[in-house]
């Protein structure tokens, strides 16, 4: 306030100076950002070109794939490469069988983890927010030490080579979710759940009626990605599954890559196909998607 | 939030007030009763495993006859005659190394351009973070073609700018830089939790330091920096715990164009094997489970280490409001 009463004191030659300084200021401030804009274009383009080459290649023919100078477009589009390159492995049979692994993922994780975190978040126990931190610092056990002993115990319940191992963890919480879903659970306001409770509402019900309505955009971002983390992992089915008739499409699709010899049309349309519907899924959803890593990240 | 509590309630109201410390006295058994499917899962598929792992460390392990005690055989075996052990961990500890900080600065600066208020910003935000939802194996094919010698599209740029192309995987110098490469084209989530956090730092803020003649870079530098710390550190520890752990991705860079799943995944000369590779190879394909569960428990013990040092060390330098 003092600088503005200031300013206008000055003699007004002065005042046309500093407005000089103000606009160059400004000009240099739009020069910055066009900058900046031109940097965060030319990073994305390069960041989206392999998507853009995957699906430029999928449609080429095998000579033209490493042609110099490189084909942008193709002389023809070669839309012969799909039904080929899904003629190498049962495609629908496997999206059938990821799905069978996905689903019960996504309900599994949801449920256990919406029911876990409000234990931590809404009911008030001693130790709870130290056991709390245990949840956390599970996230920095690496899968392989459990690994060893969870699969000679798999085999020996003779689970190997069905679902169950990729599906039953799910039903038991998931630490990244349990974290999401206690910090949204938190926010809510403590007053409708107290006033529930003092009616003689059971947990449960206050769970069921109150916090599961209230949460649906959380719960959606937890679902979302338990769906696509079980849909797009390669390593538990490939450790697990060994029968071709329960493949997951990722281990059809490393399969058809590592016993053909090469054909990058083909590869390249059968990527296609694999990654499509979750490109699909995620351009649907993408709000729900980077307001639920948000999340995840703010409060770490 | 119980303290606040009982202030609201009127002092004169005995009744409610005994209640609702009755209900709050009751909620250790429901609390136990929601979080329970943890507790089971914790049981089971944590600690229970990795007890377990821990004893199968000191055995020699097929699966097909009973485990055998070697004492500290498999821990003396690895560090003092495991070649292909000592070359897994050499090589994922300079992945680490690079591929950590490298991500970061990239993700941050990217994070710092987009916070601006340009036009598209969505758009490009969907670019920089689409990758992430490719699956690994369509990365890894993705990017054996891209890498390629001759008229992969990577060296065409690089024979663009002058320099001669580079056999990312065919040479045992340029193998591991391909795969700290590929990890750059994964920071995506990197970007948007770094975007969430510039959210939240407050306004007023860069308007003191504008007001005391900060340019843009000490902004970032003075401001930007030290309030965003606390999801730097959470950036680099979950980054740190990835790096080591690497698996799908060198998988399949390096082992599906050389024979399917049953070659070797290690790059040329094995130069850019990785930990969890080497990992994979001796349990499920040569079934040496008492060896594997030792390799598995050091990687936990460095995992552990590491991140509980970054953790105590962040005092310094983080900044929590």
């Amino acid at each position: 306030m003092s600088n503005v009463a200031r300013t206008n004191a000055l003699p007004l030659r002065f005042r046309r100076d500093e407005s000089a300084t103000r606009n160059w200021s400004r000009l240099a401030r739009r020069a910055g950002l066009g900058l900046a804009f031109l940097v965060v274009v030319a990073g994305a383009v390069l960041y989206a070109a392999p998507v853009y080459w995957m699906l430029i290649t999928s449609f080429k023919s095998t000579p033209e794939v490493f042609r110099m100078p490189p084909a942008w477009w193709p002389q023809q589009l070669l839309w012969s490469n799909y039904p080929e390159a899904l003629g190498y492995f049962p495609f629908v049979q496997y999206a059938g069988n990821t799905l069978r692994i996905a689903l019960p993922v996504m309900i599994g994780t949801t449920v256990s983890s919406a029911l876990v975190a409000y234990g931590f978040s809404r009911l008030r126990w001693r130790g709870r927010d130290l056991v709390f931190y245990l949840v956390l610092a599970t996230l920095m056990i690496p899968s392989w030490v459990t690994l060893v002993p969870l699969y000679i115990f798999f085999n020996r319940i003779g689970w190997v080579d069905t679902y169950r191992p990729l599906t039953v963890p799910a039903f038991f919480g998931d630490p990244f979710s349990i974290f999401l879903l206690r910090q949204f659970f938190l926010r809510q306001p403590q007053d409708l759940i107290d006033a529930a409770r003092v009616d003689g509402a059971s947990h449960l019900r206050i769970f069921a009626q109150i916090i599961v309505p209230l949460a649906k955009p959380a719960l959606a971002v937890v679902a979302l990605f338990s769906f696509i983390a079980a849909w797009t992992d390669f390593f538990n089915p490939l450790i697990y599954l060994s029968n071709p008739d329960k493949y997951t499409l990722q281990l059809g699709l490393f399969n058809f890559f590592s016993q053909h010899f090469v054909n990058w049309p083909g590869f390249m349309a059968a990527t296609t196909v694999v990654l499509a519907p979750i490109a699909i899924l995620f351009f649907l959803t993408q709000k729900t998607f980077i307001e639920g890593i948000t999340f995840t990240g703010l409060r770490g | 939030m119980a303290l606040q509590m009982s202030q609201e309630l009127r002092p004169g109201r005995l009744s409610l007030r005994r209640r609702w410390k009755r209900l709050q006295r009751g909620e250790l058994l429901p609390g136990l009763l929601f979080i329970s499917p943890w507790i089971i899962g914790f049981l089971c598929f944590q600690l229970y495993p990795i007890a377990s792992s821990l004893r199968y460390s000191f055995t020699d392990y097929n699966m097909m006859q009973p485990p055998i005690s070697v004492g500290f055989d498999n821990f003396a075996r690895l560090f003092g005659e495991d070649d292909l052990f000592r070359k897994a961990l050499t090589n994922t500890a300079i992945y680490a190394l690079f591929s950590v900080p490298l991500d970061l600065a990239v993700a941050l600066f990217f994070a710092l351009l987009l916070n601006l208020n340009i036009p598209g910003r969505a758009i490009w935000r969907t670019a920089f973070y689409f990758p992430a939802i490719v699956p690994s194996v369509a990365i890894g094919i993705l990017w054996v073609m891209l890498l390629n010698t001759q008229g992969g599209l990577v060296n065409v740029a690089i024979e663009a700018l002058g320099f001669a192309a580079i056999p990312w995987l065919t040479s045992p110098t340029w193998s591991l830089p391909a795969l700290i490469l590929l990890s750059v084209w994964g920071i995506g989530p990197t970007i948007v939790i770094f975007l969430a956090g510039l959210q939240d730092v407050p306004r007023d803020l860069y308007d003191a330091a504008q007001l005391d003649g900060a340019g843009p870079l000490r902004l970032v530098r003075d401001v930007t920096i030290p309030m965003l710390s606390p999801v730097i550190l959470f950036n680099l520890i979950i980054g740190m715990i990835a790096a080591l752990q690497v698996f799908a991705q060198p998988f399949i860079l390096f082992g599906a164009t050389q024979g399917g799943s049953s070659g070797n995944h290690g790059g040329p000369l094995n130069s850019a094997l990785m930990y969890s590779v080497q990992l994979y190879t001796v349990a499920f394909q040569q079934f040496k489970m008492g060896y594997a569960a030792a390799m598995a428990w050091i990687l936990f013990v460095i995992i552990f280490t590491l991140s509980l040092t970054a953790l105590r060390f962040s005092n310094r330098f983080v900044h929590y409001e």
